[in-house]
Parts: structure tokens; sequence; C-alpha cells
């Protein structure tokens, strides 16, 4: 292994990483956003947009994220549709996460006995304050490991942003291999730039769990 | 005479086609202690959970002070404040400790100042001996210790009447006896109150009446002695006869000997 | 039809291609799948063991698993075992390598969790009851363990499906692949063959993973 070679291909590694991060960040973060919305929509049964949103939740569960990209940023364009290649991969991401984060968060809001409610409602507070002191926060607390496991899932899922030719770590690698043949040197920084991604978040994921485990039921 | 703190008249509650509860009507004084006794399924938890709302029911009314509080005009969260409820599985809120349990009621639903709030909350506590469990997170208690504070929860509301669901029903044997503590206490302290409960030594001790229910009504009701010790009703003969057993006579042939 | 680009599809064999093309992936998938249940099986019962070298070792394998993107793994199988190996390893059996590694980790996982949640007690009042040690499993812990593998087995077959999708980026001419020749040779004749195409595709993928994963949730529902 050549460090001299590797040290020559970091500043492109480090830029493909941060725009990895970027893109990344945002799609968790739309991806949050829309599956709480969808969660509360489909615990509501508000109608018709709770079959709405059913129906994308299925069909984002149930197909790859590259398949949806390649729909995204080489189809829809015919429509007249066209959409820049950051932009829909974090599209792609907050359409994928939303459909899993929605199905968490409904699993976390179903885990709630009833009683719970009950309690708080027989302890004479609203149905706004027993929504937002009792029920949002257990639920919630319920709902983090999945959560955590999402945002590690959706932060691998980045890993393809190179099929919509987004200059990422992935698309950073195989450049190099195919233009220098560094192969191994490629590749461990290949390696090393995905823990620096996903390490951090897999290490405070477990510490926030075990931080927010308090709203565990029964005895 | 104490004036009538709770009157509850001709009330029926169904599910669907199944009545759970069939024109009922009782009246409890200020200072009142009222046992509800009764087989399972007989209508007692449901009637608790009719008094504060929880339940709504299709007939008859309930007055709490005089004032109707089951009419859709009612502000059920204002009645809820004057009326306490203790549940069989405690229902503490497990993301928050033994002193935020207590104090989030008072301090959300009463705008309480904290100081205020958490004041009270510890000389309740020190009251049924838990003050240095303040800051423990509901997991961290035994049964007993969270029922003793699912208590001083709903008496930090300052309810004008406090309701017991079978509080006991869900503990260990050895930590039942806490708890009642706690409810004789209360009772001597002269704290309206309604208990549902299957301890029936205890119901003799700390009742003032005893009701007892069976198929959705009121069969009998009567002061301890005249319930336990002369049931009137064929039913209630029945229901106490369970809680007895008579000693066997074992046939000469088997007598020392392992079937 | 013709603005949507779906016509390109009832042309010649394009519709047949499209799905060769999805069952390359799939069989793909499938071999992964039968050798990460056999080797999950085994691993996963070695994990319960008291062996506290196995254990470690067991946990790295799998948290590396769980941390790197399986793209990574195939890249780095892929272009990696040419280059320290000497072996020209083609792409599809890299990818099967890869998922295998992957779909064992998983498997393992799982029935690691599956034997753990079955309680002591269960096998203590097994042999109250004077069953011997062959009848408490054959009667007892296989098929309590069973109810709870098997959901998320079938719930890895479509996460495997869904997965394999990848190995188009090493090159393997699967669906996506074929999607991208049909549009390419009738540029001219249909323009807008891409939207056609990748819907298409799109479908495909959900009519193959949704069978599977009601059935798993189903059988998660009825026995839980």
């Amino acid at each position: 292994m050549d460090l001299e070679v590797m040290k020559e291909y970091m500043p492109l590694y480090r830029e493909a990483f941060f725009l990895t991060m970027k893109i990344g960040w945002i799609g968790i973060l739309g991806a949050v956003i829309i599956g709480f919305a969808a969660a509360v929509v489909r615990l509501l049964k508000i109608p018709v947009l709770h079959r709405i949103l059913g129906a994308y939740i299925e069909l984002f569960r149930n197909t790859p994220l590259l398949v949806q990209l390649f729909f995204l940023y080489f189809g829809l364009p015919k429509l007249g549709l066209s959409i820049s290649a950051p932009f829909c991969g974090a599209l792609g991401l907050m359409l994928l996460g939303g459909a899993y984060m929605a199905e968490t968060f409904r699993s976390g809001f179903e885990a709630i006995p009833v009683l719970q409610t009950e309690t708080a409602r027989a302890l004479g507070m609203s149905k706004f304050q027993t929504t937002v002191h009792v029920l949002l926060p257990e639920a919630l607390s319920v709902s983090m490991p999945g959560f955590t496991a999402n945002m590690i899932f959706l932060l691998k899922e980045t890993s393809v942003f190179s099929a919509i030719s987004l200059m990422d770590l992935m698309f950073t690698a195989k450049d190099l291999i195919g233009l220098y043949f560094r192969t191994v040197e490629c590749l461990t920084l290949l390696v090393v730039f995905y823990l620096f991604l996903l390490l951090p978040v897999s290490i405070l994921g477990s510490i926030v769990e075990r931080r927010v485990r308090y709203a565990e039921f029964g005895a | 005479m104490a004036k009538e703190l709770l009157k509850i008249e001709h009330i029926t509650k169904s599910f669907d086609e199944t009545v759970i509860l069939r024109d009922l009507s009782l009246t409890v004084k200020e200072g009142e202690v009222l046992v509800i006794v009764g087989p399972s399924g007989c209508g007692k938890s449901t009637f608790l959970r009719c008094i504060n709302g929880l339940e709504t029911i299709q007939e008859g009314s309930i007055y709490l002070d005089g004032e109707k509080i089951n009419d859709r005009s009612a502000n059920l969260e204002k009645v809820r404040q004057k009326i306490g409820m203790v549940f069989q599985n405690y229902e503490l809120f497990p993301h928050k400790t033994v002193l935020q349990n207590i104090t989030m009621a008072p301090m959300l639903v009463q705008k309480k100042p904290k100081a205020e709030a958490e004041k009270e909350a510890l000389s309740l506590l020190e009251r049924v001996g838990l003050s240095d469990r303040k800051n423990f997170y509901p997991r961290q208690l035994s049964g007993g210790q969270k029922q003793r504070v699912a208590i001083v929860r709903a008496l930090a509301m300052h309810p004008e009447i406090l309701l017991f669901d079978e509080v006991t029903a869900a503990l260990d044997p050895e930590m039942v006896r806490e708890v009642l503590d706690v409810m004789l206490d209360l009772a001597k302290e002269g704290r309206t109150m309604i208990v549902v409960t299957h301890e029936m030594s205890f119901a003799r001790a700390v009742a003032d009446r005893i009701v007892f229910m069976d198929g959705g009504n009121i069969v009998e009701e009567g002061t301890p002695s005249e319930f336990f010790d002369n049931p009137q009703t064929d039913r209630a003969k029945k229901f106490l006869s369970t809680f007895s057993f008579d000693r066997i006579e074992k046939k000469d042939e088997y007598a020392g000997n392992p079937i | 039809m013709r603005n949507l680009g779906l016509d390109v599809l009832l042309k010649g064999t394009n519709m047949l291609r499209l799905l060769e093309g999805l069952w390359v992936s799939l069989r793909i998938s499938l071999i992964a799948v039968a050798v990460s249940i056999v080797l999950g099986l085994i691993i996963g019962s070695i994990m319960t063991g008291k062996n506290v070298i196995i254990r470690a070792v067991t946990r790295l394998y799998l948290e590396i698993v769980r941390i790197m993107p399986q793209m990574v793994l195939l890249f780095i199988v892929f272009f990696g075992t040419t280059r320290v190996f000497g072996i020209n390893l083609d792409a599809t059996a890299a990818s099967i390598i890869v998922f295998s590694f992957w779909g064992t980790a998983e498997m393992s996982d799982i029935v690691r969790g599956a034997l753990i949640s079955i309680p002591k007690h269960r096998y203590e009042s097994a042999a109250a009851l004077g069953l011997s040690k062959v009848q408490t499993y054959v009667h007892v812990i296989i098929p309590e363990t069973l109810r709870r593998l098997i959901p998320l087995s079938i719930n890895l077959v479509t996460r495997m499906i869904k997965t394999t999708s990848l190995v188009m980026m090493i090159g393997v001419v699967e669906v996506l692949k074929v999607g991208q020749q049909i549009i390419e040779a009738n540029r001219k004749s249909s323009p807008n063959a891409a939207f056609g195409v990748y819907l298409v595709v799109f479908v495909l993928y959900y009519i193959a993973c949704r069978p599977i994963s009601f059935l798993a949730g189903r059988l998660e529902r009825k026995w839980s």
C-alpha cells in the first residue's frame, strides 16, 4: 500500500465525502418529516389521504432505491419534469426513507397502551396536552431503535448515487481505479471514508437508544 | 348530616348490544368510603370509568357537587380534576421520573408554579414513605412503590373524590399491604373514596358502606358487618362463599395414603 | 402510449428481455438466500454458545456487514480480488459471494435472536413433563423457534431482491441494464422510452417483492 498515493487522492475523496454527507442528511431530514406526517395521517385515518399514503409506503418499501432513482432521474424528464442530480438523490432518499420512517413511527404510536392516554385524561389533561406530554415522547422513545436503524440504512443507500452521475465516494473510487489501477489504495480509502460516514451515527445511535429506554412498559 | 357529593341516577351503559350497567343509582356522601365488590365482569370497573367520563353512558345522569357532569356541555377536564383515579396497572408515565409524574398534571392543568408543585409532591411522597425515590424512573420501582406513586399523583390534584380500580390486583401478595395501608390512612383522614376491590378483609376494615354488584346493577348494600355477617340475597351469599373453604373430610381408606 | 414510451416494450422481444434481465438478479438473490439460510443457521446457533472468542469474532463479522454498504463490499470483492489474488472473478460470481456474505450475517442474527428469545422455563417445563432432550427440541423448541424465524427470513428475501439491483453497478447485465439497452436502441423511434421502461422496471420490482413482504407480515402477525 502506497501512503503517498493515498495522500494524493485524499482531497478527491474528501470532496466526495462531503457531497454524500450533504445529500444524505438532507434526504434523512426530509424522510423524517415525510415519515412523521405520513404516520400521523395513517393513525388518524384521514380519508383518501390515508389510502394514498398507504399506497406510497407499499410502493417505496418494495422497490430498490436504484430503480427509484433511475425512474426519477431518467424517466420523469420525459414528462417534462427535469431535476438536477443532487436534488434527485436527496428526493429519492426522502421518498424511500419516508416510507420506512412512517412504518417505524406508526408502530411506535401503536405500542402505547390506551390506558396511558386515559390516565392522562383522568388527570384532567386536555387532548393536546396528552398528545404532547405523554403520547409523543413515549412513541418516539419506542421508535428510537427503528429510527437509528433507518438512518444507517439510508446512509448506506447513498452508495448508489453514482448511478445518476453524482460524484460520490463510489464514483470517485471507481474512477480512480479505472485511471491508475491503484486498487488497494482506492478501496482502503473508500472503506475509511464510509466508516467516517457511518460509525458516528452507529455509536451515537446506540448511546441515545440506551438513554431513552426509559419508556419500557409492563413490569 | 354530610352533604351528598356524588349522585348517580338511573345510568345505563352498553357496548353495542351488551348491557354492562342497567338503571343503576347510587349516592355517595362527603367523607364516605364506599367499597364495591362483586364477581368479575359485573360492571364495577366500567362503573368507575363512567364516573369520570372515560366511558360515555347512554342514559341517566351523574351529579358531582350538585352539578351535572355527563352533559355534552360539561367541561370534562374541569370535572376530572375533581375526581382522582388510580388504575390496576399503575399507569405511571415511563418517560418521567417519580417527581415529574406527580407534578406534571398540577403544572399543566392547574398551572401551578413548579416550585409549589414540587414542594407539595415531596410532602405527599414523604407521607407514603417514598421521598428518597423522587428521581427514580418508574421501571426502577417495585409494583407496590409504583402504586403508591400513582396514588400520590392522583392526590396532587386535590380531588374531591378518589376512585380506586382494583389497585392491588396486579401486585405480589407481600406488596398489597403497603398500598392498602396508604388507602386506610386516606380513609381515616376523611377522604371521599370509591374502592373496587377483591380484598374482602380490607373492604371490611375500610368501608363505611359495602355495595355488592352483579349483572350490571346493585344487588345489595349495607354496612360491612351487615353485608359480610348477614348477607340478605342468595347471590351475595354465593359470592361470599367463594372466599371461604370448608375443611375437607377424607374418606378412611385414603387417610394417610397417597392417592 | 407513444408519448409515455411504453410502445417500445411491445416491440419484438423487448418485454421478454426485460423479464430475463429481472431473472438474472432474482437468481443471484435466490442462490445467496439459500447459502445464507444454511450458513446462517449454523453460525447463528454457534453464536448462542459460551465461547468468548467465537462470540467476539462473529460479533465483529456482524458489525462489519451491518455498517459497510453492500455496494462497498461488492467493489472490494469485484475489484480487489483481481488485484490481490490475481483471480479474475466475474461479476455474477462476485455478487453471489458478497450477497451470501451479507445474507449470512443477517440470517445468523435472526437465528440467534429467535433462539435466545425462547425462555429457559420452556426447556424446564418440557423436562418436567418427562420429555427427552430430542423430544424437547422436536416438539417444543424447534416449532417455537421456527415461528419467530420464518417471517423474518422471508423478509430477508425481499431485502435481498431489492439489494441485488446493485449488481448492475459492477456490470452484470440485469433488468436495468437491459432497460438501458432497449432505450438506446429505440432512441430515434421512441424518444420517451426512458419513462416507460423505467416505470415498468419499477413496477416489476414491486410485483416481485410485494407478495413476499405481504406473506412475511401475515405470518408475523399470525404467530406473534
